[in-house]
Parts: structure tokens; sequence; C-alpha cells
């Protein structure tokens, strides 16, 4: 089977994020890595690829830099890597990114593909909806946050939790497939697999190789944009109950204060 | 939990001595410390144990043990490779780093260096995975520094080897599945009866086998250290290492396990310099941030600059390794100068966490008491003294 993995280079949440002049995330002056929700989507592909037969490649829509996400997938054991890089890309919203992801990955897989694996959200945009616009784009169905998954008989089945419920979803293959950090336990890329990477297959692509006309992408064609931003208020002391007898009381205060009861 | 400081990191300027790969490998074994060792290693360290058998699976699937050896199972790393996942591996934890030291280093180097066809077929395919464990057994209890006089003894029997003995402060001895174990063999040819210094592969399920843990120990306690004592214990015939005879088995094993620890006490010494960095930042004393005062700056600055001269010194002395230049003095400079100044760092790091820095909140007392062993063992600091001064004068003081 071959399997298309979608994989986004995000800004490292651990260390300072910013956004540039044009009020779009800085992805240059700042550490970047493979978002760490995609890393169970790779996961998820590689054991579907090494159980059976398949290749796994890896598509990215960004800046330079995240050449260094398709290498960290190279790494954990995919097979070959798919770069769309092209300044007018710049500032594009879900939309266009799905749109440019869809040639990509149509390209990539030499027509359709037969499973197209996607992290649950990013970790700096943070809508999950690139999947379903994805899907929509590919005219193939798509389940969505899956927390298991099975391929057999030319169909994929897997599980989506929700607070109240446990869904059973399946889908005809070729689907667009979603799946959350609970579906696996991500492998560290090994010694073995950093040295392999070096020699594995990495194709970068511009909007026109994909015959994507760049006035449909770009931060003037976004459905939305940003304003204006502030800087997040330095988190504040907190703030200690000491009990003296009326714990609770205080704490449901405390808590009425806040408006969470 | 640490955090790498940009501005040490800034001033180090190793990265651009190394290529991508190595910097990739160092980031993904940082990130196994910080997800797999860090948040367990207080609660290891206080009940003086490890879960060695789960570890080492895992350090088997990042490719870590036997790295630098070639086929079996092995990746087949350069020197400079090995090190830097020694130095990180160190950096969370010195016993994690004897670990995988005394698995790859000594066991493994031992039977890939000098052990037949069958005992490389048999062993260090499972070794490399972490599935079976090693531990090398070259120290007695009347005998350290000075292996050349110990008293265990193997005796030819028919075709079998019978081992009768005992070994002292064996890391992993008590958890291990196979024991290299040197021997001093009968010869009755010569005069004095004794015959060359042989190696043994010992499964540990072998009757007459048995390790007892030591405990009470001070240092390393993220690590199992043991005894072991042989009793009439039978081995066939092909389970002596066919290689080498004599002192320079051991000796040889010994000095890759050096070059592993040379690059390891860098890590111990850098995860120390960053935890004091960022507390003298954020602890006020007398109404400002410790950082801003003179003395501090005057400790933090002279640990700086030893940490960098010992990582470029290991990053030298891998580049060497790597060119297959190195000589076994070039290893004990390495060796002593390392381990010498990162138990230095570690205790003035402590100074600064003040009583903060006695308890396991923070590692810097953990590491400067893991580096009291990492300095004894390996050949303690005197030794490799007398191996340099050796090697100045062409004169030996070691009688
Ligand atoms: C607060 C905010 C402000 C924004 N401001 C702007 C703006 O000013 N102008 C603008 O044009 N857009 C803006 N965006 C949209 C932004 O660019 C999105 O990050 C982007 O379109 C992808 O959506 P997402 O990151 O939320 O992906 P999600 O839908 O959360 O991603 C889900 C999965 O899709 C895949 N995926 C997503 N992106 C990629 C990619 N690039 N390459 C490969 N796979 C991918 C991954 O598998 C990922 O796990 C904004 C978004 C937010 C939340
Ligand atoms: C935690 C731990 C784990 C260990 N793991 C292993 C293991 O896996 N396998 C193994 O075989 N061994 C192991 N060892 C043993 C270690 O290698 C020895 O402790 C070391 O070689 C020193 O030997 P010793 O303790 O007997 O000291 P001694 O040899 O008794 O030395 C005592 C002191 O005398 C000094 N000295 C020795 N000779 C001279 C000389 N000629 N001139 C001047 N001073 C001298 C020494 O430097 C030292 O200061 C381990 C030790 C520790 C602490």
């Amino acid at each position: 089977m071959n399997i298309v993995v979608c994989v986004k280079y995000v800004p490292d949440a651990q260390a300072d994020r910013t956004f540039s002049q044009d009020n779009t995330t800085d992805r240059t002056n700042v550490d970047g890595l493979l978002s760490e929700l995609d890393e169970y989507a790779v996961e998820e592909a590689l054991k579907l690829a090494e159980a059976g037969e398949g290749e796994v490649t890896v598509v990215t829509v960004g800046p330079d830099g995240a050449a260094e996400a398709i290498k960290k997938a190279l790494q954990m054991g995919a097979d070959k890597g798919v770069h769309v890089l092209d300044d007018a890309i710049h500032g594009s919203d879900a939309p266009a990114t799905s749109l440019v992801l869809a040639e990509a990955v149509k390209k990539a897989a030499g027509g359709s593909p037969e499973l197209v694996l996607m992290g649950l959200a990013s970790t700096d945009g943070t809508m999950s909806v690139v999947p379903a616009m994805l899907a929509e784009r590919l005219g193939l169905p798509q389940i969505t946050q899956l927390s298991s998954l099975e391929i057999a008989d030319g169909k994929v089945t897997g599980r989506r939790d929700s607070d109240a419920a446990s869904d059973t979803l399946e889908a005809p293959l070729p689907a667009v497939v979603s799946v959350t950090d609970q579906i696996n336990e991500p492998r560290y890329p090994s010694f073995k697999g950093i040295m392999a990477a070096k020699k594995k297959p990495v194709e970068t692509w511009s909007l026109a190789d994909l015959g994507v006309d760049a006035g449909q992408v770009g931060l003037e064609s976004a459905w939305t944009k940003v304003e204006s931003f502030t800087a997040r208020p330095p988190r504040e002391q907190g703030e200690i109950v000491t009990d003296e007898g009326d714990g609770g009381t205080k704490l449901a205060e405390f808590l009425a204060k806040a408006k969470l009861i | 939990m640490s955090a790498p400081n940009p501005a040490l990191t800034k001033l180090l300027a190793t990265d651009g001595l190394l290529e991508e790969d190595e910097r990739d490998l160092a980031a993904v074994v940082r990130r196994f410390g910080d997800e797999k060792l860090r948040p367990h290693l207080a609660e290891w360290f206080e009940a003086g144990t490890v879960p060695a058998r789960e570890l080492a699976p895992e350090l088997g699937k990042l490719g870590l043990l036997g790295m630098h050896l070639d086929g079996y199972g092995c990746a087949g790393s350069t020197a400079t490779q090995y090190g830097l996942a020694c130095l990180e591996l160190e950096a969370a934890d010195s016993g994690i780093r004897s670990l995988m030291s005394v698995q790859g280093s000594l066991a493994m180097t031992a039977i890939h260096k000098f052990g037949s066809e069958e005992q490389k077929q048999e062993w260090l395919p499972r070794m490399a995975a972490g599935e079976a464990l090693g531990c090398f057994g070259l120290t007695e209890p009347d005998f350290g520094s000075d292996p050349a006089g110990m008293r265990t003894r193997a005796r030819r029997d028919g075709d079998d080897w019978v081992l009768n003995g005992s070994k002292m402060w064996i890391t992993n001895g008590p958890v291990a599945d196979v024991a290299v174990v040197w021997a001093q063999t009968d010869d009755p040819s010569t005069s004095s009866g004794r015959g060359k210094i042989r190696g043994f592969v010992v499964p540990t399920d072998t009757p007459g086998f048995e390790a007892t843990e030591i405990e009470h120990k001070l240092s390393l306690r993220a690590s199992i250290t043991g005894s072991l004592a042989f009793t009439d214990l039978r081995l066939p015939g092909d389970a002596v290492l066919p290689e080498v005879a004599g002192l320079r088995g051991p000796l040889s094993c010994l000095s890759e396990a050096r070059f592993g620890i040379l690059f390891g006490a860098m890590g111990a010494a850098r995860e120390c310099l960053e935890i004091a960095l960022a507390y003298a930042e954020s602890r006020k004393v007398f109404d400002k941030s410790l950082s801003g005062y003179q003395i501090t700056q005057t400790k933090l600055a002279d640990m700086a600059v030893e940490l960098m001269k010992g990582t470029l010194l290991a990053i030298h002395l891998g580049r060497r390794k790597d060119a297959g230049a190195i000589t076994n003095e070039q290893v004990s400079v390495g060796k002593l100068n390392n381990c010498r100044e990162a138990i230095k760092i570690a205790r003035e790091c402590r100074t600064i966490l003040a009583a903060n820095g006695i308890t396991l909140d923070y590692p810097v007392m953990r590491h400067a008491n893991n580096l009291e062993s990492v300095m004894t063992y390996e050949g303690t600091s005197e030794v490799h003294q007398l191996i340099i001064g050796q090697a100045l004068t062409g004169e030996s003081a070691f009688r």
C-alpha cells in the first residue's frame, strides 16, 4: 500500500513564538520542527507499511526550513519526501494549503493515493480543518481523529473517541484519515534511521510544478486576515488558599469569582 | 528539567564542528533523555536501582548498543557519533551511560574483537537489540588498578574449562545474561604454573555462577553493580575468547569505554552548568539575581571555560579516533581531564544551588556523586597520570 503522510513544519512550541510584520506566523526567525502531532501519523504509516508491503511518502507545504520536517520523518523511516516550496505560498490559509496539498498528494502518488494520513491538528494553527478540506478536494472519503486504525478488505476502519461515546467508523479505500495522539507511540529516529535518511530522495516542487495558479494562494487571497495581535500577558502568580477549616468555602468562592462555577 | 541554554550553546559553538547527522543524533538522544530518563532519574537514584532490562531494548531500538561496531545487528557508527551519544546519555545520568558503555564498549567489544564466529552470532545481535544484557568482569576485591594480580583461575579439565574465583564492582552483573570474565589460566609447562589471562563468555545461568548486588552505594545509584562468584563453574572448551591471550584483551576493551567516558563526563558537566545558569538567574539574593554578582559570574565563567575546553578535547579525540590515529595516552588525557573537570563543575554548581543543590530535585549533586565513580572506573585519575607520565618520560612509575 502506498501511503502519503502530510506533515507540517511548525515553530517550536517550547521556544518563543511570534508573528512577522505582515501578521503571519513567524516561521523564519524561530526554531522549527515537525509538528509533534504529525509524528503519530508518520508512525501509523510506518506501522502499516511494515506490516505489509508499501511505501511511505511524506509531503509538506512550507518554507525552506520545512525540509527539517521531512528529514525527521525520513529518519523515522519514511521512504521519500516531497517539499512544496514557493514564495507565493507565504501567508496561505487553510483552503489554500489544502489546495496545494491536494495537487502535491496526487502528483506524489502518481494519480490517486491509497491512503492519506494526517495529524489531529497542527501545533501552530491548530484548526483541524485541513484533512477535511483535502478529502473534499481529492473527492475521497474522510475519517478524522481516529484513535485506532485497521486496514482490511479494501477498507479502513477505526475508532473515534469523544467524551460521551466511541464511534467505530469505516470507509472504503482510498481515503483521507487523520489520527490522534492516542493511536500509537511514535518511535525515535534510530541511529541507522538518521544515516539512512541522508540517502533518501526528496523532491522539491514549486506551484508551477503542481499546476497551481499563484493567485489562488498566499496572503492576498486568504479568506481570513489577522488584523492585530497582542502578546499573551505573562502568567500571574497563583493564589494560595490557606485552609483554616474553611478551605472548601474559599475554594468555591475563588472558582465563583473566576466564573468557573 | 534541563533545557539548552542559548547563551552557553552560542559560547561553546561546538555545533559548527559537528556534521548534521551528528547533531541530529545528539538531539534524538537528548530528547530520549528528556522523555524517558530525566522524569525518573531522581526516583531511580533514590531507590538505588534502574530498570535496566526495560531500558536496554529502548537503547537498542535507538541503535546505541554496540553502535560503533560493524555487523551482527550493530549500527556501525563513527567514534565521534558514539561519543556524542555517550555525552547526551550521561547528561541525563552517568549510570545510564554506564549501562550503554558496559554493554557496548566492554562486553560486546570483547566478543566482537576476540570472539569466535559462533560466539558473535549467538550474542551480538541480541545484545545490540538490548534483548540480552552483558557485563564485563575484570576487577576483583583485591585487584582493581592492577588486574594482572587477579586470583580468578581457569583450569583445563579435558576439553572443558573450570572457573573458580570472584569479581567485584561489576556493572550490570546481577541483571546480565552473559558475563565476559577474565581469568588467569593454568599452564603446567611454565615454571610458575601460570599461563596467560584469557577471556570467557559465561552465560549467567551456568551452574556455579552467582551474582550479588552491591548495596549502599552513594554514587552511580541508578546503575546496578554486583559481585560475581564462580564455584567450579564448568564451561565447554569453546567458551574461551579464541582471539586473544594476555592482559591486552581486557585493556583494549577498556580503552574503548574510556573513550566514551571522555565525552560522557562533559555531558554531566553541561547539564549541571545549564541548571546552575537558570537557577542563578531566577534566584534572588540580597534583592537581586544571583547571576548578577561578580563571584557568581567568576564561577560561571570558569566553568564554561572548562566545559568548552573539555568538549573541544573530546571532539578532537573523536576525530583522531575516526582517523585511526588515536593513542592510548591521548585517551588517558581525555579521561583524566574531562572527569576531573566535570566533577569540579558539578560541585561548583552545587554551591550556586546551595541548599536546593543537595536534593534530588536538581541533578547537580547526583551528577557530582556519580562522577566519583566515573573518575574511578576505567582507570583511576592516578592511573591515567601514570600512563601519561610514562609516555612523556619513558619511565614506568606503576611499581
Ligand atoms: C489564529 C490564526 C491566525 C491565522 N492567520 C492567518 C492569516 O493571517 N492569513 C492566512 O492566510 N492564514 C492564517 N491562518 C491559517 C494558517 O496559515 C494555517 O496554519 C494553515 O492554513 C493550516 O491550517 P492548520 O495549521 O490549522 O492545520 P490543521 O488543519 O490543524 O492541520 C491538520 C493536519 O493537516 C496537515 N497539514 C496542515 N498544514 C500542512 C502543511 N502546510 N503541509 C503539510 N501538511 C499540513 C497535517 O497533517 C496536520 O496535522 C491562521 C490560523 C490561525 C489559527
Ligand atoms: C560503580 C562502579 C562500577 C564498576 N564497574 C566495573 C565493571 O563493570 N567491571 C570491572 O571490571 N570493574 C568495574 N569497576 C571497578 C573499577 O574499575 C575499579 O574500582 C578501578 O579500576 C580501581 O580499582 P580499585 O577500586 O580496586 O582501586 P585500587 O586499585 O585499590 O586503588 C586505590 C587507590 O590507589 C591508587 N593507585 C593504584 N595504583 C597506583 C599506583 N601505581 N601509584 C599510585 N597510586 C595508585 C588508585 O588511583 C586509587 O586512588 C567499577 C567500579 C565502580 C565504582
